[in-house]
């Protein structure tokens, strides 16, 4: 058995936007020809814009959506929705994290049913050890069993996201997609979110598909990088090897734009800025 | 003479269960000319006292400051109608939303000429040829064909332009941004970003620019004011800020930023937070 | 300008619970808890109609037809709100009539409400065909008059309180199932709907367990209203014959037998007139103060 947890050849994936009384029907290619691989405990971050795609992506690799055209290997198993369905066994595989703490919560469930649900559905585990379960999960989030009976509401955004967190992993899956976990909470609590995926994935040699913007993260995060602009895979590779070495031009601008905070960029902004006055 | 002069700013909101203090003790200046950064993150009321100083705040808001002047004109005793001609005129604000900022009934050109009628009197022509100024100013092409536009046919990124350019219509000495970037990607939070600097330093307006993110205020600002849960915790010129940061908080926030992350996990607020104010509004 | 931007929002630090939050935003519309407590007592006087009651309501007082009520001259004490033309104690007869209305309301609101929210989940959930069915024969019942289409859906089925309450759920039931499909669409594409999607859940449990609890605070409004035009439309009915049958003592149908003594006996029309405006009021005063209650843009937080 090798390593890869998920392989993906070639995803394409299409939208017919259907044709009105006025406009012709036409095609949008959200995804054009992406493939990568992932291998067993590590991270592979896919950066881009708003509109290249990732998010569409993200939702074929959490087995949400069919790709149009393409193959999908999980632990190298060939997937395939549309047309063979979806057995359970690997539904419980993939999991998502999303970015809006708000609204990935249902806000009528209490947090208990919210981790117990997942293995309500897929497993006939008794309550009482499903209860058991959960609370062992709510402790490795970093909560605790005071808060089983409490509604999402009663949670500031990271306390969310860990309960998020804590939802994907109760069915023990093996990857983990995590759409832009992190870019709606404040710093300090990115910093903490950071940590518990790292210790997770630690404890759990769980693989990590993490899709973001935000470049200081992923050059954070991230084994393999994977920059998506326009649908397109415009790079791919290690992280140093994306990161000190960039090809494509677009790489370059997003490298270029992303805002530095460090002293020596200042210092070099300040001068600029004496001189031009 | 600051352009801008607050002194112990105080806001609280009635609730249902009882008054809420967004801020308290706030000590703030800009001068002309100068961009002031106010850092925190959310609860940390770094909107509030700007929207204090726009007047903006809902009827359950009770503000309270020992002085509040704009330009050497007391804020606090002017009367409303007063505010209203130094608001959007001499201080104009942008926020966070650019789509939602604009009123999706109306074409561009409409909501840039009627700030014009409201404050500066022009008459029709003289605000169309000032419109299609603005828009080139604020870097949108073919300005004339735009001004037909509705908000909903632009990119968020335009959107926020075209803010900027109803912000600078009547020549503000300061300029009030809100983060103004948080909904734009990357690339175009870099030319929002160069085009609000430019501006700046053009009209030598004096800018707030309020944001949760270091990279921006590492990119734009010459002062920085750094705020934790509605009180002020460090003010620094942007230089020492980030070179030797004097509050914990702020050496907190720096060392959270996975930019300057050194070992295998990062450190976070927790770690660095002993002089969090007690009885402060969580 | 809108409080978004707003970096505090006044959170409160210890959150009531929900029931005490609901009660606390209800209580604030004075008319809400006026109409809960005039709700409450019909419901009561409903409940306890045969000890309350001071006659039968079908009991024929031959000596006493026509009487006026208590306080106008040849009043008596023994009919206080009068009699009607067959001598049958109007207060007493409203008193019963008050089951009939809460009854009807009760059964159609119940009918309209279950079928609506099956259709509704049914057409915001599938979407596509499935969903143009469905609302074009929505759009169908609602393009005709309400009042006309009930009138001629008894007319098929035959004069009767039950086919006039069938009727009226009918012409009720699309008000429901629009509203149901559109909160249905809207919380559809939440993340916490995907969520439970990816933990496996099927269409079934997402319809019912996930998104319909979170879609019932327009329709817990919307029933509220509902079940004062259930009492009006039955009521119309009953006026008209092809509701309640006499005897019944229900109020339109006592309204009907009223029609000729209107101006002799005017309070024969009166009071059951009156019994029908403040039942209406009361309730559509309820629904107002769980609009109120529900719609979150009230709330501060």
């Amino acid at each position: 058995m090798t390593n890869t947890v998920l392989e993906a050849k070639n995803i394409v994936r299409d939208y017919h936007v259907a044709g009105g009384l006025f406009t012709k029907a036409r095609t949008v290619h959200a995804v054009k020809n992406v493939s990568f691989s992932v291998e067993r405990g590590k991270t592979l971050a896919i950066v881009g814009e708003s509109g290249c795609g990732k998010s569409t992506l993200a939702r074929i690799l959490t087995l949400i959506d069919a790709p149009t055209a393409g193959e999908l290997f999980i632990a190298d198993k060939k997937v395939d929705i549309a047309h063979a369905g979806l057995p359970p066994e690997m539904r419980r595989k993939v999991q998502i994290v999303f970015q809006n703490p708000y609204g990935s919560l249902n806000p009528r469930q209490k947090i208990g049913d919210v981790l117990g649900e997942p293995l309500k559905i897929n497993t006939d585990m008794p309550a009482s050890e499903r209860r058991d379960r959960a609370m062992t999960m709510l402790q490795k989030v970093g909560l605790g069993p005071e808060h089983y009976n409490r509604y999402p509401h009663m949670f500031s955004g990271g306390q969310r996201q860990r309960i998020a967190i804590a939802r994907a992993l109760m069915l023990n899956p093996s990857l983990l997609v995590l759409d832009e976990p992190v870019s709606a909470l404040d710093l300090s609590v990115q910093a903490q979110v950071l940590n518990l995926l790292a210790d997770l994935q630690d404890e759990f040699q769980l693989t990590y598909v993490f899709i973001s913007h935000d470049l200081s993260v992923v050059r954070y995060i991230a084994d393999e990088v994977m920059v998506m602009y326009f649908g397109e895979a415009v790079e791919y590779g290690t992280r140093d090897e994306v990161f000190s070495n960039p090809q494509h031009s677009y790489t370059k601008t997003l490298f270029a734009a992303t805002p530095r905070a460090d002293v020596d960029s200042i210092r070099a902004r300040l001068a600029r800025k004496k001189t031009a006055a | 003479m600051p352009l801008l002069e607050i002194k112990n700013l105080r806001v609280a909101f009635d609730t249902s269960v009882g008054e809420f203090i967004a801020v308290q003790g706030i000590d703030l200046s800009v001068d002309e000319r100068e961009v002031l950064a106010i850092v925190g993150e959310s609860g940390s009321g770094k909107s509030v006292s700007m929207l204090a100083v726009m007047g903006l705040l809902p009827d359950t808001a009770t503000v309270t400051a020992d002085s509040m002047t704009f330009n050497g004109r007391d804020l606090l005793t002017m009367t409303v109608e007063q505010r209203r001609k130094i608001i959007g005129r001499d201080i104009a604000m942008i926020f966070q939303e650019p789509i939602a900022s604009l009123n999706p009934c109306f074409t561009v050109g409409f909501q840039i000429e009627e700030v014009l009628r409201v404050h500066m009197g022009m008459d029709r022509a003289q605000r169309r040829a000032r419109a299609i100024e603005l828009l080139q100013q604020v870097g949108i092409p073919e300005p004339e064909q735009r001004l037909s536009t509705f908000p909903h046919q632009m990119s968020g990124g335009q959107c926020q332009r075209v803010m900027i350019a109803i912000a600078i219509a009547c020549n503000p000495k300061l300029l009030i941004a809100d983060e103004p970037t948080t909904a734009l990607d990357v690339t175009i939070q870099k030319q929002i970003l160069d085009l609000l600097m430019r501006l700046q330093a053009e009209h030598g307006m004096g800018l707030i620019m309020i944001t949760h993110n270091m990279g921006v205020v590492a990119e734009t600002a010459d002062r920085v004011v750094v705020q934790y849960k509605g009180r002020k915790m460090e003010e620094a010129d942007v230089l020492s800020l980030f070179e030797s940061p004097k509050s914990n908080y702020t050496k907190a926030l720096l060392s959270a930023l996975p930019d300057n992350a050194t070992g295998d996990r990062l450190p976070t607020v927790s770690d660095f937070i002993l002089d969090a104010p007690d009885g402060a509004p969580a | 300008m809108s409080t978004e931007t707003t970096a505090v929002p006044p959170k409160a630090t210890a959150r009531p619970g929900a029931v005490a939050e609901f009660w606390y935003y209800f209580s604030m519309n004075r008319g809400a808890v006026l109409g809960l407590v005039v709700f409450a007592l019909l419901v009561l006087v409903a409940i306890f109609a045969p000890l309350i009651a001071p006659h039968a309501p079908n009991e024929q007082y031959r000596d006493a037809l026509l009487t006026p009520p208590i306080w106008w001259e040849n009043g008596t004490a023994k009919f206080i709100l009068g009699t009607d033309a067959v001598g049958r104690d109007i207060l007493s007869r409203l008193i019963f009539g008050a089951r009939y209305s809460l009854f009807i309301g009760l059964v159609v609101v119940t009918f309209a409400l279950t079928s609506g929210i099956i259709l509704g989940v049914l057409a915001g959930y599938f979407g596509g065909w499935v969903d143009t069915l469905i609302m074009r024969i929505m759009d169908i019942i609602l393009s005709f008059p309400s009042l006309l289409l009930a009138l001629v859906l008894v007319a098929i089925l035959g004069p009767g309180l039950f086919n006039a309450m069938l009727a009226i759920a009918v012409v009720l039931q699309p008000h429901f199932a629009r509203l149901t499909r559109a909160a249905v669409m809207a919380e559809k594409n939440r993340e916490y709907v995907v969520s439970a999607r990816v933990a496996g859940a099927g269409h079934l449990r997402l319809m019912l367990v996930t998104i319909l609890p979170n879609c019932l605070a327009p329709l817990i409004v919307q029933a509220t209203l509902s079940f004062s035009n259930a009492i009006l439309e039955a009521a119309a009915l009953g006026f008209l014959g092809m509701g309640a049958q006499p005897p019944t003592p229900e109020w339109g149908t006592m309204l009907a037998a009223a029609r000729e003594f209107i101006l002799r006996a005017p309070w024969v029309v009166t009071f059951p007139g009156l019994a029908i405006l403040i039942t209406v009021l009361a309730i559509n005063l309820i629904g107002d103060g769980l609009r109120d209650a529900f719609d979150p843009k009230l709330k501060r937080s």
